[in-house]
């Protein structure tokens, strides 16, 4: 159908950039961000001309590409997108050049960085379309590589521990990861997630299963339940999902901004996205056997990390335990999904809308979150990377207009009615309270503690008497404004059109819910 | 369908657009800014006219009076979310007063903020505001009621910190957004509870809606886990959303805080609109307040309203005696205002829509024209809020005395010529037939009277007696007033016409208002109910309600005599004398003045649970979760050490020994094979010696 290869592109484009950014060598920074940024727009640009493409009213796989690669392993080279992926690949698209703008001042060997940035993308955009478990892993793999090494050499003070931490635990997670999916491997002879889907929808995974039996005389329910957890273990990492988040608030301090606002934009979908992809098709009934304490894991880490947020002193902390916080919401919408509810078609209907809360919720949080340390990152720079909740007071009479964008993002973030964060939330609200009334209503005081940090980040930084040290500080400059402007402008439209994406995932979602209903 | 009612939505939607509008434009455009708010609220207010003879018109003809306008907003699976609008008599009262209050209050602050360096920010937030509050007028969906309602938040918190630098009001605008969210979210679990039992959030719908037969027969029927209907958890959450916006007990305790934002402000939202919206939201889901199961259409007996009735007739009384001991002319204010809401929610629980709604319809007008007549005397007075070092004003500034007297007899509910009387007198009598408690009665009445004595010692305190305007630099505790710029003491002076103009015009409406709803003409009752209102005159004669007019009569005239014994007889000699109640009942007033304590009563409960809750989901990550993460890192580095000491001391020493057998045999063998030619021939020649010695040797034998 597709006679040109849009997808194969999109990933190549970035890895090309890649090469051309770093084959200049170290002679001009100018050079070399230019031409990332351009790399960058032009894969924006195939992003929107996919999304244009796209057919909304289909829920299946579009775009499709299919080649054998390695046939005697189960490889092919497999990829595709639905309404998720065309999501995330749109965030992506988005994120990159935000972190190269937020960038733009980095002078230590500049074109490495740009051309890391890029690899990073175009790992995001491999993992994103891959349908392949071989071929997926491998640019799984490929973006903690980018993403280590910008930590590591562009970092704060503490990075080196930081990155480690990021690296180890990153590294824990893939290696469970890929040893459940190679040991499903030999019980399937399959790496293919919409064949293992199939398998699982048709009940022949388990079965499949025996072929490990005699190892310690487990049980099959036990060996899947062991495989289950390799593969959760992958994502509850990378999400991240309480207890498995302490890499999170210390990688996001550390790494330089422009890393964050990819690491949390768009490096934690991943997570969200091998959930949906991968673990929920493949072993939906492994999950639904443990769905409460799930639920109430996704509560923990809504709650602990909102309070977790308040007492922290660093804004780059505070936003990091709030980023945990909002993918939490994500989670408790997933999990509640897994609930069996027969056929009945009113609960049927509240799972889609919390599977559309959660899309949304993933691509809003990205905007959001990624703005926010953007906007913390133009506040180091005036301030000479003093970044601390109590070293500011005031700001708002010599910044007015950083003020106000900050303000803007802040209550996107805590989710108010008009801006793009609050649709996503009530729908996840609106789908969980029929299929898990209590931890919807226990969530809902991560929601009162995210709005008690956000405005206490308002009252310390912006109000009260202007510090002295303080009042030659600038406002945005033109070009600062320039660069938001776009993303300002894309929190109204969806807080006000929700729709415009809405109508791109509802059949992916109302899919999804339906190939888990039985 | 009506144009009006398709096109309802350009009346938030034009002070919308000017708030967008002069968020964009410079600071200095000041002219700009307050002409496109006062205009587009102007042509709001005209839509508004519009839209209340339309809903007259139609109410007048007998048929449906709600009218809506519905529109899909968001497609989850097969379903589209819809919101919309209405317009039923409700509504369009609401849209009047709204729009008309804060057409006035706009011009008043076009003189109270002139000399503000934020002037043209200050009306892009009254804008925002005026479209936010309208929005919740007209919402035919709870979603969109609450979407706006938050908004109203929004600006709610930007406007009580609209002096930034003042950290007072910086955290007065916190503590307001956090009180009223605690509601709010109570109220979201409400709206999704209510979403998923009834399938749709649309008010009125063909009979489809949320608020009609057949979703509310639905929720009654529902029970949930402890025995209570669905239809009064669900209206118990709402309620909850309400009782943080209005500024209910146990949520008041932002009001008075937010006293900190400038006196517009406070007049609009703190006084006559925002804090009326919980009302407001009651008035709208009543059907679902009041869905019971039962046969006996015995009405207010829902376990819903008795709470609404509970709650409200307790804040009128608490905030009342608070209001009694406070010093700041707009805290006494404020605290009023929260009583008076409460009369209100007290009015809708015991006496159904209308007579809650009349209340807050003529609280509107008479409280913010107090506020406004405040705000003319802190200007005359030069910032001075404390009424103790306040007096004789009424030979300065005559026409705020005059006003803020109609305002203060209106409040009081002074008998027969002002709107208070009539709309209090309502709620009284619904309350004095209540079939379930008379309390809720005796304790409207303890409120009444309260109120007409702690107006009348702000009078007193304000406008009578001697100017004690120069002590203010003799307190030896002054509070902190930020203006050092008026250090002389100045005489007080009547402010500009742009300020007193709107006092008397809502001064006219404080008298006027109450003959719209007199037992003898009821006709806001009727309409509300969409029914013809007709004269009869007998109608005072009817079921108590005389006897409760002269109870109520005789109440003020208590209420206001205490005042005049108390402050009245002999003159407030100076201004950091103790006050008269002080003399009488130390302990009590004590009590009072620090607001029964309840601020700290939560500083120690909640907010320090929250902090200890805060530092330990942080100490849970540093200590619990990464100590778990470290103690398995140095597990896994105690075993590679071990690897390496194993490599070091066990496998290293064994292998370089044998490593060094081999290298001693390897160097022999490397001197035998040197490359050297002649060396070879040597090897070569001996071994055939050594040859031809063992062939002859084994030949010989």
């Amino acid at each position: 159908m597709n006679l040109f290869p849009s997808i194969s592109c999109l990933t190549i484009v970035p890895l090309l950039g890649a090469i051309a950014v770093l084959a200049l060598g170290t002679k001009s920074t100018k050079l070399a961000r230019g031409l990332a940024l351009a790399f960058a727009l032009i894969a924006l640009a195939i992003t929107l001309t996919v999304w244009h493409r796209f057919n909304p009213a289909s829920g299946g796989l579009q775009f499709e590409e299919v080649h054998a690669w390695i046939p005697v392993l189960g490889v092919q080279y497999h990829i595709g997108i639905d309404g998720l992926g065309l999501l995330m690949l749109l965030l992506s698209a988005i994120i990159a050049p935000m972190a190269m703008a937020a960038s733009w001042q980095i002078q230590q060997r500049a074109p490495l960085y740009f051309s890391l940035i890029l690899m990073l993308e175009a790992g995001l955009f491999g993992t994103f379309t891959a349908l392949n478990f071989f071929h997926w892993f491998l640019f799984w793999e490929l973006s903690i590589i980018p993403a280590f090494f910008l930590i590591r050499l562009w970092g704060g003070s503490q990075r080196a521990t930081a990155a480690t931490q990021f690296f180890l635990y990153t590294m824990v997670g893939s290696v469970t990861l890929l040893l459940a999916f190679l040991a499903i491997f030999l019980c399937t002879g399959k790496f293919d997630f919409m064949d293992l889907a199939e398998l699982a929808r048709n009940g022949q995974l388990l079965p499949a299963f025996t072929a490990l039996g005699a190892w310690h005389h487990f049980t099959v329910e036990k060996i899947s339940m062991v495989l289950c957890f390799g593969v959760f273990l992958g994502f509850a990492v990378k999400v991240p999902l309480v207890p498995f988040h302490t890499w999170l608030p210390a990688t996001y301090a550390e790494a330089p901004t422009g890393t964050t606002m990819l690491l949390t934009g768009t490096m934690s979908k991943m997570g969200l996205y091998g959930f949906l992809r991968i673990l929920l098709p493949i072993f939906y009934t492994q999950l639904r056997w443990l769905q409460t304490p799930l639920l109430w894991m996704a509560v923990a880490t809504i709650v602990l990390s909102a309070y977790a947020a308040m007492a922290q002193k660093d804004l780059k902390r505070i936003f990091a335990y709030s980023s945990i916080n909002h993918l939490g919401y994500c989670m408790l919408g997933i999990f509640s999904i897994l609930k069996f509810t027969g056929n009945d078609p009113a609960l049927a209907t509240e799972k889609t809308a919390a599977m559309n809360g959660v899309f949304l919720q993933m691509f809003n949080h990205g905007l959001t979150a990624a703005t926010l340390f953007w906007l913390v990152a133009l506040l180091e720079k005036r301030s000479g990377g003093a970044r601390g909740l109590n070293d500011f007071g005031g700001l708002r009479k010599v910044a007015p207009v950083f003020c106000g964008v900050m303000g803007i993002a802040l209550f996107s973030s805590m989710g108010l009615p008009g801006l793009n964060g609050f649709v996503g939330e009530f729908l996840i609200f609106k789908g969980v309270f029929p299929l898990a009334a209590w931890p919807a209503s226990v969530a809902v005081l991560g929601l009162l503690a995210t709005a008690i940090f956000v405005l206490t980040i308002l009252q310390r930084v912006f109000s009260g008497p202007l510090q002295e040290k303080w009042s030659q500080m600038s406002d945005l400059t033109l070009g600062e404004r320039l660069a938001l402007l776009p993303v300002i402008t894309l929190m109204f439209v969806l807080g006000l059109c929700p729709q415009l994406v809405l109508g791109v995932i509802n059949s992916t979602a109302m899919q999804m819910v339906q190939q888990l209903r039985f | 369908m009506i144009w009006i009612v398709r096109n309802l939505w350009l009346i938030p939607a034009l002070p919308a657009l000017a708030a967008g509008l002069s968020a964009l434009a410079k600071q200095r455009n000041r002219r700009f800014a307050a002409s496109l708010a006062i205009g587009s609220m102007g042509l709001s207010f005209l839509l508004s006219l519009f839209a209340f003879a339309h809903a007259l018109h139609v109410s007048g003809q007998g048929k449906q009076v709600i009218q809506v306008f519905n529109f899909p907003w968001l497609q989850y699976g097969g379903e589209w979310l819809k919101l919309g609008w209405m317009l039923d008599p409700l509504t369009s009262v609401m849209l009047v007063m709204v729009t008309f209050v804060g057409l006035l209050i706009f011009i008043y602050s076009t003189g109270y903020m002139a000399h503000d360096e934020n002037f043209t920010r200050f009306f892009c937030f009254l804008s925002l505001f005026a479209a936010a509050m309208l929005g919740v007028v007209i919402s035919n969906s709870l979603l969109l009621l609450f979407m706006c309602w938050e908004l109203v938040g929004l600006t709610s918190y930007l406007l009580i910190g609209f002096w930034y630098h003042k950290p007072a009001a910086a955290a007065a605008a916190k503590k307001a957004f956090i009180t009223t969210r605690i509601g709010d979210l109570a109220f979201l679990i409400g709206m999704v509870w209510l979403y998923s039992q009834a399938g749709t959030l649309l008010f009125y719908d063909q009979g489809t809606g949320c608020l009609e037969r057949s979703a509310l027969m639905g929720l009654v029927a529902q029970t949930t886990c402890i025995g209570m209907a669905a239809s009064t958890g669900i209206a118990l959450l709402i309620f909850a959303g309400a009782v943080g916006k209005s500024g209910q007990v146990p949520l008041h305790v932002w009001l008075p805080d937010a006293m900190e934002g400038p006196t517009p402000v406070s007049a609009l939202i703190h006084a006559a609109t925002m804090v009326a919206a919980g009302v407001f939201l009651i008035a709208r889901v009543y059907p679902l307040m009041a869905a019971h199961g039962g046969t006996s259409l015995a009405i207010s007996s829902t376990t819903a309203l008795q709470v609404v009735t509970w709650i409200g007739a307790i804040t009128a009384v608490f905030a009342a005696l608070i209001a009694v001991a406070q010093d700041d002319i707009k805290r006494i204010l404020a605290y009023s205002t929260v009583s008076q809401l409460g009369y209100m929610m007290m009015g809708l629980g015991v006496g159904g829509v209308a007579v809650g709604m009349f209340h807050l319809i003529t609280h509107a007008f008479f409280k913010s024209l107090l506020f406004l007549g405040a705000g003319s005397v802190i200007h005359g007075c030069h910032e001075e809020q404390d009424i103790r070092r306040m007096g004789g004003l009424k030979k300065f500034m005559p026409i705020t005395f005059a006003t803020y007297a109609t305002g203060m007899l209106a409040l009081s509910g002074f008998p027969l010529f002002f709107s208070g009387f009539w709309s209090k007198d309502a709620i009284l009598h619904a309350a004095q037939i209540w079939t379930i408690s008379r309390v809720p009665f005796y304790l409207g009445t303890l409120g009444a009277l309260l109120t007409a004595f702690y107006m009348t010692r702000q009078i007193y305190y304000v406008f009578l007696g001697e100017s004690r305007l120069s002590d203010r630099h003799n307190m030896p505790h002054t509070k902190a007033v930020d203006h050092p710029e008026h250090s002389a003491p100045a005489t007080p002076h009547e402010s500009p016409v742009s300020m007193t103009v709107p006092l008397m015009i809502l001064a006219g409406c404080a008298i006027l208002l109450g003959f719209i709803g007199t037992p003898a003409w009821p006709w806001f009752d009727s309409f509300l109910s969409g029914q013809q209102a007709t004269f009869n005159i007998t109608g005072f004669l009817e079921g108590g309600i005389l006897p409760v007019m002269l109870s109520s009569t005789v109440i003020v005239f208590v209420g206001l005599g205490l005042g005049w014994w108390l402050y009245g007889r002999k003159p407030i000699a100076s201004a950091d004398g103790p006050d008269a109640l002080e003399q009488l009942q130390p302990q009590v007033f004590h009590l009072l003045r620090n607001k029964f304590y309840v601020d700290e009563f939560y500083q120690a409960t909640f907010i320090r649970c929250n902090t200890w809750l805060s530092h330990l989901s942080d100490w849970f990550d540093r200590r619990i979760w990464n100590g778990a993460v470290w103690t398995v890192s140095y597990v896994v580095l105690g075993l590679s050490w071990l690897a390496r000491s194993t490599d070091n001391y066990l496998v290293n020493p064994g292998f370089d020994e044998g490593c060094h057998t081999v290298t001693v045999g390897a160097k022999f063998l490397v001197r035998l094979q040197n490359g050297r030619t002649q060396n070879y021939l040597r090897l070569v020649g001996i071994a055939f010696a050594v040859l031809v010695v063992f062939l002859i040797w084994s030949g010989v034998r």
